[in-house]
């Protein structure tokens, strides 16, 4: 086990540099060099003293060559400095700070909720194969998969006005928008966000459901199950006991594509619906140029899905002890 | 069983000798008899086709220009009625005009069907000139109305004509799919397989690349990648840059396939029985490891599409993708990004969602019934 972990933790830390890299020439593509676009963004109100442009190019070597200056870029980042915001005036680390925590308080839960639901059904359907209800989940779930979030979003935005005559998003109703904290906003809150937790985790559950139906359909052809109910255990049992056990293990192991996905589509439904998580924030680092911004964003947010992914390989080793160490 | 043993045999019919013919049956065209039983899969198949076509057919199929502008601005679809209102049955449709009034609240237009004005619809009627394939000049459309208007899916602010604004925008969000994907296939294929030809450091190079660009959520990666596209570049640039963004993460399941089957391969019996007859590595590769490959990458594609397409639209959503004065569904979605026009004006982004949701089910489909078919152990 601690063998497995120190192997998983190198191959790790291989991931995570690649992605720095990958984030480094995220920064690099659009043309100038990000003291110019820096200096571009000031207002005429600031001004910047020679001194200054010098210093802020030194501190990031963009007068060196590419390797040293992704050495300086990467160095800072790991000490926790990731460069300024321009648009903000303020520094990344300070944004994420505030915006990170949200993202977080979405996504996790949204996993959660995807496996929740999307187990049981997947069993439901797996075990009635072909029966209307499987069919009906089946179709339901091919729908949901070939929706993809920010619609369900425009559609839920809608359906709250037409039918239930309210706003929704963002992460208050405007009624609490400015109220001091009251267990009536955070009441409020919640429920927005599990709103944005239930458009969200839509397409995942479509997508796990699918998965672990194939896997436990596998399963259930299998000798053993015969036997088990030649011998008599009774069905309830013979399937909870053994086929969903083993296919639960694969479909939990899918984590590694559905954190993603989770991710992005956490950030373009928050936009969609206000919510103010990192998403908007990304979208408009992008629309500006605002490079650093953007690039420690979509490096954070990967290093968030490698842990992630790595904490549930992890815990899945520990459960399941048929996985190779 | 029989037909599993023989097909690698002899092309033609053969008699056994008991006497019984077996046919031999090339795996292709068992792969199609399979396809073909999925229903939904051919339905869906055949759906695509005419999608593809109404693309390279735009002008006949849509009734007007997509920049013509009519004085109907915001106008709701006007339905197709065979039954007037006095309750009569005509054999040939029918659309009513509009009757604009204005909400004295909002001042946002209100539209009400005017039955004095009825305009028939026909077939192959003369309208607006365009030019087929960009090259020849027509005025026949598929459908439309000699007077008055026919605006089968609305109008947006300046009254363009949406179904026409979809059909155009098909042509940039359909290609968008094939293009970007046959990047992908190219990328995919020979990174793939160097790395499972090579193996080594090479490999472990490659699936480490792999792992971490699967490892960063797609939107915000497109984003990041979008963001260097310059703005002041012309609409077809854009639309290259762009579909070179699409591919540049969409190759990754293409590599892991390609490897993956490439490794398994290799080991095969009859890849070492070429081998031993001493063909060169080139044509082991060409001839028996590729052809192999092949079905598989193609049902990675198919399920790939859905992706490309729906990371178009997301992107051009945003605002980060194509952008005006290119039209695509995503683009055409661009306006519900405001809250009054989801809830005052649904068809605006009714109509696009559709398209996106229907193609995008119709490619799942079709790729589902191909792994099926390519899947030689499947019933």
């Amino acid at each position: 086990m601690l063998n497995y972990a120190i192997r998983r933790s190198g191959q790790m830390l291989v991931t995570v540099f690649v992605i720095s890299v990958i984030a480094f020439v995220v920064i690099q593509l659009p043309p100038g060099d990000f003291v110019n676009s820096y200096l571009a963004t000031l207002s005429g109100g600031n001004i910047v003293t020679q001194d200054a442009i010098i210093a802020l190019r030194s501190q990031f070597g963009l007068d060196e060559n590419i390797v040293v200056q992704y050495w300086r870029w990467f160095t800072n980042l790991l000490q926790g400095n990731m460069g300024i915001s321009f648009q903000y005036q303020r520094t990344v680390l300070d944004l994420l700070g505030e915006r990170l925590p949200l993202t977080l308080a979405i996504t996790i839960p949204t996993a959660i909720f995807v496996y929740l639901v999307a187990i049981p059904i997947g069993i439901y359907s797996a075990v009635r194969q072909y029966s209307p209800t499987d069919y009906l989940l089946s179709f339901v779930g091919f729908i949901f998969l070939a929706i993809p979030n920010f619609l369900i979003a425009i559609i839920a935005i809608y359906i709250g006005y037409r039918y239930f005559g309210g706003s929704v998003g963002g992460l208050f109703s405007p009624e609490y928008e400015l109220a001091p904290w009251s267990l009536g906003k955070v009441l409020n809150m919640l429920q927005n966000m599990s709103l944005a937790i239930l458009i969200i985790g839509t397409g995942g559950v479509a997508a796990t459901m699918r998965v672990m139906r194939g896997m436990l359909l596998d399963e259930l052809s299998q000798a053993y199950v015969e036997t088990a109910r030649a011998k008599g255990l009774s069905e309830w049992r013979l399937i909870m006991k053994y086929p969903v056990r083993v296919a639960v293990s694969p479909v939990l192991s899918t984590i590694g594509f559905v954190l993603p996905a989770l991710i992005s589509g956490t950030e373009i439904t928050a936009t969609v619906l206000n919510i103010p998580t990192t998403g908007p924030l990304l979208l408009n680092a992008v629309r500006s140029q605002d490079m650093f911004l953007a690039a420690s964003i979509i490096f954070v947010l990967s290093i968030l899905t490698v842990i992630g992914t790595f904490i549930s390989d992890l815990l899945l080793v520990w459960a399941d002890p048929r996985i190779k160490l | 069983m029989t037909a599993e043993a023989t097909t690698p045999v002899a092309p033609a019919p053969v008699a056994t000798s008991d006497g019984v013919a077996v046919r031999i049956i090339s795996p292709r065209r068992l792969m199609w008899w399979k396809f073909r039983k999925h229903k939904l899969a051919v339905a869906s198949a055949i759906f695509l086709i005419l999608a593809y076509l109404a693309t390279i057919f735009a002008g006949f199929v849509a009734p007007y220009d997509p920049a013509s502008r009519s004085r109907n601005l915001y106008a709701p679809p006007q339905g197709i009625n065979f039954v007037d209102e006095t309750g009569q049955f005509h054999l040939q449709p029918f659309v009513y005009g509009w009757k604009m009034t204005r909400d004295l609240k909002t001042l946002s237009p209100v539209y009400v069907a005017d039955t004095t004005q009825k305009f028939p619809l026909r077939l192959f009627v003369q309208g607006e000139p365009y030019k087929l394939f960009g090259l020849i000049d027509a005025d026949r459309h598929l459908f439309g109305v000699d007077e008055g208007y026919f605006h089968l899916a609305g109008t947006d602010h300046f009254g363009r004509d949406l179904f026409t604004r979809l059909v155009y925008g098909a042509q940039i969000s359909l290609s968008v799919g094939i293009i970007s994907v046959f990047l992908s296939l190219v990328l995919g294929l020979l990174i793939g397989g160097i790395s499972g030809l090579y193996g080594g450091w090479i490999d472990n190079f490659i699936q480490r690349l792999i792992e971490a660009i699967i490892a960063i959520p797609t939107i915000p990666l497109w984003l990041g990648l979008a963001a260097a596209v310059p703005r002041d570049w012309p609409p077809l640039y854009q639309y290259f840059a762009i579909l070179v963004v699409l591919s540049l993460i969409s190759w990754t399941s293409t590599a892991r396939v390609a490897r993956g089957r490439f490794l398994a391969l290799r080991e095969q019996d009859f890849v070492t029985a070429a081998r031993v007859y001493g063909a060169s590595q080139t044509r082991i590769i060409a001839k028996h490891l590729v052809p192999n490959l092949m079905s598989y990458v193609i049902v990675t594609l198919t399920l790939a599409i859905p992706g490309i397409i729906i990371g178009e639209t997301a992107l051009s959503f945003l605002g980060v993708g194509l952008k005006v004065p290119t039209v695509s569904w995503g683009v055409l979605l661009q306006e519900s990004q405001k809250v009054q026009i989801i809830q005052f004006y649904p068809w605006l982004w009714i109509g696009p969602a559709a398209c996106v949701v229907s193609v995008v089910l119709a490619f799942n489909f079709v790729g589902d019934g191909a792994r099926d078919a390519a899947d030689p152990f499947s019933r």
